[in-house]
C-alpha cells in the first residue's frame, strides 16, 4: 500500500521532471525556428486560430450579451445602469477573456494539435523524420508550440472586443442604457494596469495551453486508443491548469 | 572512410528488454556491405525492435553495434544525424507525412537538408518517383493510395537523399502478390543498381529466398540460423523447419502459454 503510494508519487515526479525538460526543450529551440521556420510558424498561428475563431465570436458574442443582462438586471437595483459597460470590460478583460479563450482553445485547438502530433507517432511520421535526420522536436514541435503561444493573445483580444460589442447590443441597443454613459465610465475607470493583467493573463494562458497539447500528443500511447485519451486529457489539464493560474495570478496582483 | 576491416554493421553481444520481457539476449549479426540481408523471425520477435536498435532510436542494454567501424553509443546527436543521413528506412506503413502529397513527401528531405533550386528538386523526385513506378501519381495524396503504392512512394522518399544502406521493416505484409513481386524486384533492383546494402525484415519466406544473399532467423532473443536461404532450408533445426515450411506448430508453440485447455473449458480457474 505504502509502497504503491511512493510509486505513483516517484512517477508523477519522474513525469513533471520529463514535461519541465520537455517546456525548456521547446523554449531553448523557439527563437531559431521563429527566425529560420518563420513560415511553419505563421502556418501553424493560422491553424490554430483559424480553427477557434468561430467559436471564439459566437463565445464572446454571447457571454457579453450575458454580461449585459445581469449587469444591468443588477445595478439597476442601485440606479447604477451606467455602469453595465464598466462592469463588462472589468469581466471581460481580467476575467473572462482569457479564462474562456483559453478553455475553447483547449476544446478546439488543442485537442487537433494533440491528436494530429499523437496520429504522427502512432503512423511512425516521427520516426520516419528521426530517420531522415529531421529533429521532429524542431520540425514538428516547437513551430505549434509557437503557433499556440502567438495564437492566444489574439484570440483572447478578439473574444474580449466581441464581447463588448455583444454587451453593447444588450445594454444600450435593447435595454436602453446611456451609449455615451457605457463607454465614458468605462474609460474613466478601467487603467491600463487592468489591461496589462489580462494581456499577462492571456500569455500564460497560451503557453500553458499549447505546452499541455503538444505534451500530450508527444506522449501519447501510439495506438488509436492511445490518441483519443490524449485529446481528452489535454481539454482537462488545460482547464485545470488555466483555472488554478488564474486564481494565482488574481491573487498575486490584488496581494 | 574506408572502414573496411569492419563489416558495414556489426552487432555483438545484445541485450535489450522492454520491461520485464527480454526481447534480446546475446545476439550478435553481422551485415556485409553490398547484400541484402534478410531478418526473419516470428512476429514480435523483435525484428523492428533490432531495426530501431541499429538506427539508435533505441538504446541497448548492453552489448555494442558497429555501423562502419562506429560504435553507435559514442555518438552525440549531431554525429547520429550524419549517420542517419546514409539510412534510408522503409517503415512497416509507409510513414508518409498525411499533409502533403506524393511529390512533397518525396521532396520533404531535400527540401529539408538541402538549398537545391526547386526545378532541381522536381527532377530528383520526379526521377524517383519514376524508379518505383509512381510518377503518375505525384498529386495524389497519401490517404488516396493503395497500401503498396504507399510504400513505394515511401521507398521514393527513402531513396531520395541516396542513402547507403535501405532498410526495408516488412515491405510484404498486407500486399497482393502483383505488388508483391514488384517490390521484390524493387528490392534487388536498387540494391544493385545503386552499389548499396540492404537489410531487409519479413516472414515471407518465399520472398526472402528469392531476394536475399543472407538471412538471420531470430528466435528467443538469438540468432537462431543464418546462412544463404538454400543453406537454411537445408538445415535441420527443428526450428528453421518449422519456419521454412510454414508448420502451425513446432518449437514456436501455435499456443500463447496459456492454463489447460479442457479446465479452463470447465470452468476450474473461475475461482
Ligand atoms: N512501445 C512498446 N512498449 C512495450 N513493448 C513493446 C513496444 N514495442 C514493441 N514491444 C514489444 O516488443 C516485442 C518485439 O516487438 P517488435 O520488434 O515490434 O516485433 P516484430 O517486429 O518482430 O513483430 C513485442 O513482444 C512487443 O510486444
Ligand atoms: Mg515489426
Amino acid at each position: 500500500m505504502l509502497r504503491e503510494i511512493y510509486y505513483q508519487i516517484m512517477g508523477f515526479v519522474r513525469t513533471f521532471g520529463a514535461f519541465q525538460l520537455f517546456f525548456v526543450k521547446l523554449v531553448m529551440n523557439s527563437p531559431r525556428i521563429f527566425v529560420r521556420r518563420f513560415g511553419l510558424v505563421v502556418q501553424q498561428v493560422y491553424n490554430a486560430g483559424a480553427l477557434s475563431l468561430v467559436i471564439i465570436m459566437v463565445c464572446g458574442l454571447f457571454v457579453g450579451g450575458v454580461l449585459g443582462l445581469q449587469g444591468h438586471s443588477n445595478l439597476s437595483k442601485f440606479n447604477a445602469e451606467d455602469s453595465v459597460g464598466t462592469f463588462a470590460a472589468f469581466s471581460l478583460i481580467k476575467e473572462l477573456g482569457p479564462v474562456i479563450t483559453a478553455l475553447l482553445f483547449a476544446g478546439r485547438a488543442g485537442t487537433a494539435l494533440a491528436s494530429e502530433i499523437g496520429l504522427m507517432k502512432a503512423t511512425d511520421q516521427l520516426s520516419a523524420m528521426e530517420m531522415m535526420a529531421i529533429n521532429p522536436l524542431r520540425r514538428v514541435l516547437v513551430p505549434r508550440f509557437l503557433g499556440g503561444v502567438i495564437s492566444m493573445p489574439m484570440l483572447v483580444a478578439v473574444f474580449t472586443s466581441v464581447g463588448l460589442f455583444g454587451a453593447h447590443v444588450v445594454a444600450v441597443d435593447l435595454l436602453a442604457v446611456d451609449a455615451g454613459a457605457f463607454w465614458q465610465q468605462m474609460q474613466s475607470t478601467l487603467e491600463i494596469a487592468d489591461i496589462y493583467e489580462g494581456i499577462v493573463k492571456s500569455v500564460v494562458f497560451g503557453v500553458v495551453a499549447s505546452l499541455i497539447a503538444v505534451w500530450e500528443g508527444y506522449n501519447a500511447v501510439p495506438t488509436a486508443e492511445g490518441v483519443g485519451r490524449a485529446t481528452t486529457r489535454t481539454v482537462v489539464i488545460t482547464a485545470i491548469a488555466v483555472l488554478i493560474l488564474d486564481f494565482m495570478i488574481t491573487a498575486w496582483y490584488l496581494g | 572512410m574506408d572502414n573496411s576491416s569492419y563489416e558495414l554493421i556489426e552487432i555483438h553481444d545484445l541485450d535489450y528488454s522492454r520491461g520485464a520481457r527480454q526481447i534480446f539476449n546475446g545476439l550478435n549479426v553481422e551485415i556485409r556491405r553490398g547484400e541484402v540481408t534478410a531478418i526473419m523471425g516470428p512476429s514480435g520477435t523483435g525484428k523492428t525492435t533490432l531495426l530501431r536498435l541499429i538506427t539508435k532510436q533505441l538504446i541497448p542494454d548492453r552489448g555494442v553495434i558497429l555501423v562502419d567501424g562506429q560504435d553507435l553509443s559514442a555518438l552525440n546527436q549531431k554525429q547520429l544525424y550524419k549517420l542517419r543521413r546514409r539510412f534510408g528506412m522503409l517503415f512497416q506503413n509507409g510513414a508518409l507525412l498525411t499533409d502533403f502529397n506524393v511529390f512533397e513527401n518525396v521532396a520533404f528531405p531535400l527540401r529539408e537538408h538541402t538549398r537545391l533550386p526547386n526545378r532541381l528538386i522536381r527532377h530528383i523526385v520526379l526521377t524517383k518517383l519514376h524508379a518505383v513506378g509512381l510518377r503518375g501519381a505525384a498529386d495524389m495524396m497519401p490517404a488516396e493510395l493503395s497500401g503498396g503504392m504507399a510504400r513505394r512512394v515511401a521507398l521514393a522518399r527513402a531513396m531520395v537523399m541516396d542513402p547507403d544502406i535501405l532498410i526495408y521493416d516488412e515491405p510484404f505484409v498486407g500486399l497482393d502478390p502483383i505488388s508483391m513481386g514488384v517490390i521484390v524486384r524493387l528490392v534487388r533492383k536498387m540494391n544493385d543498381a545503386l552499389g548499396i546494402s540492404s537489410i531487409l525484415v519479413s516472414h515471407d519466406v518465399q520472398e526472402i529466398a528469392s531476394v536475399a544473399d543472407r538471412t538471420y532467423l531470430i528466435s528467443d532473443g538469438k540468432v537462431a540460423a543464418s546462412g544463404s536461404p538454400q543453406e537454411l532450408k537445408k538445415t535441420s533445426s527443428d526450428l528453421v523447419q518449422q519456419f521454412m515450411n510454414g508448420m502451425a506448430d513446432g518449437p514456436v508453440p501455435f499456443h500463447y502459454s496459456a492454463p489447460n485447455y479442457a479446465e479452463q473449458l470447465l470452468g476450474r480457474d473461475a475461482e
